[in-house]
């Protein structure tokens, strides 16, 4: 069944993932293939939260296929100062792009946007909830560094508020991966997280506080940005941020084979001296982002039937 | 010994506490304590008239302590009574008319409710003034927003939009 919208990585089945991975390695081997396969074609960017990286990286894949982007622009330059609501910007919006792709700060905000609108819509980010297209980029990475057949993982930083965690967690479950969380206890996972993994009968799921024990046995590290204002108490950020950085005396216990990723920006968790050895794969996996969201815009703009696996959310 | 609603045996005295009614709805079997977020949840505050009679906290031999609402001149939908089970759902729905029980039958959870509940999630979309209708799937032990993903195991009460 076609989906029109892309708003969760729960919507992905394993074949799901592997077909839209395979057609981003084609574009990204060719990607004047292409090039001129969405010549006219406007998307609507409706970005509610600052973004650098999420936002180029689909103003460039739209591009690259030959299309343009229509952007609302700063929120204090837009109507939503005046108190528009969302449901309303993106009816508005929906008739002038042939397809939206939306970052807000509250959750559910793509669910919601997406029964106003008959374009496809595309989840960037909704609060703490989802991001399922870095998700893809992330696979896309990971699937290029490591495989995602027996897999062993740590996702480590603040994975209570981290869409990419969550995202990223959900789409795992579709393969053999052992995936262990590492976090200071007031930034855990989401029980709801959680107990949606479970559900899923994922293979291997663990809790940790700390790097030390699992780092060894890890092929990947992805490590988020312990936010310093999720911290009601200074010296409660101070007492844990130390805990879960990364730098070259850490990686002394890692196996040679271990990547580390970030979906950026990064503040200090990595250190910069990581940057050059082959550990390192946080760019590779922000460039990954063009070519996987022009497979992701290909398809949702095309009438190829591929996004949304076999069930039927 | 019984506690239906039209048996007089030993319940008698706590029969009595609450009257009989002509022709509506009697919901017995109500968790100890619960009667008020029953009444929250049909949205009967008695602005418009009705006659209610609550029991609160009397004796019953299946819940130790029950809760009665009898509720005279209006019948319950299903929807309501499908509802009513997130937060009762041990309830029975004793239809009446002319002071005969004519139907009874006991609550069925729903799959999915809409408009009842408030999502907890400050931070969830459904919160923020948009024109959108709150809607939760009910789970075997809650119920989970369906926009935010929020799951609440108790105090559901505490989330109807009265």
């Amino acid at each position: 069944m076609r989906h029109d919208h892309l708003i969760t990585s729960k919507q992905f089945s394993r074949a799901d993932i592997e077909t839209i991975l395979d057609y981003a390695a084609e574009i990204d081997d060719d990607p004047s293939a292409v090039a001129d396969r969405h010549a006219g074609t406007l998307l609507g960017l409706l970005f509610f939260e600052p973004s650098t990286r999420t936002k180029m990286s689909f103003e460039t894949a739209m591009k690259r296929l030959g299309g343009d982007v229509v952007d609302m622009g700063s929120i204090e330059s837009s109507s939503v100062k005046k108190g528009e609501t969302l449901a309303d910007t993106v009816r508005v919006i929906e008739g002038y792009a042939d397809a939206l792709v939306l970052r807000h700060p509250k959750e559910g905000s793509a669910t919601m946007a997406s029964e106003f609108v008959d374009v496809p819509l595309v989840n960037a980010g909704d609060g703490a909830g989802q991001h399922p297209t870095q998700t893809m980029l992330d696979l896309y990475t990971i699937r290029e560094n490591a495989g995602l057949d027996d897999l062993t993982i740590g996702i480590m930083g603040d994975l209570k508020y981290g869409r990419t965690v969550h995202s990223l967690a959900y789409a795992l479950t579709n393969f053999d991966a052992h995936q262990h969380f590492i976090s200071p206890e007031s930034l855990q996972l989401p029980r709801e997280v959680v107990y949606d993994l479970h559900q899923q009968d994922a293979p291997g799921i663990r809790e940790h506080d700390s790097l030390e024990e699992i780092l060894p046995s890890l092929d990947v590290l992805y490590v988020t940005r312990i936010q310093r204002e999720r911290f009601p108490d200074e010296n409660e950020y101070q007492k844990v941020a130390g805990e879960y950085q990364i730098d070259a005396e850490t990686l002394e216990a890692a196996s040679d084979d271990l990547t580390i990723m970030h979906p950026l920006p990064r503040v200090d968790e990595i250190a910069p001296e990581i940057d050059e050895t082959e550990h390192a794969a946080y760019f590779e996996q922000a460039h990954n982002g063009v070519p996987v969201r022009m497979a992701l815009l290909d398809l949702l703009l095309s009438d190829e039937a591929v996004l949304g696996g076999d069930d039927d959310e | 010994m019984s506690d239906d609603h039209d048996h007089h045996d030993g319940n008698d005295e706590h029969e009595l506490r609450v009257s009989k009614i002509r022709d509506g709805t009697v919901i017995d079997h109500v968790r100890g304590g619960q009667a008020l977020n029953v009444l929250a949840i049909l949205g009967i505050d008695g602005s418009d008239g009705e006659e209610v009679s609550v029991g609160m906290n009397v004796p019953s031999d299946r819940l130790a302590r029950k809760d009665i609402v009898k509720v005279e001149g209006r019948e319950l939908s299903q929807d309501e009574v499908d509802v009513l089970s997130l937060i009762a759902p041990d309830a029975t729905i004793n239809i009446v008319r002319n002071f005969d029980v004519v139907e009874k039958h006991r609550v069925e959870r729903p799959d999915v409710v809409e408009g009842v509940l408030s999502c907890p999630n400050a931070g969830c979309i459904t919160t923020s003034g948009e024109p959108v209708t709150s809607r939760f799937t009910v789970l075997e032990d809650g119920v989970r927003c369906d926009y935010c993903g929020t799951i609440v195991r108790e105090e559901i009460a505490s989330l109807i939009d009265t």
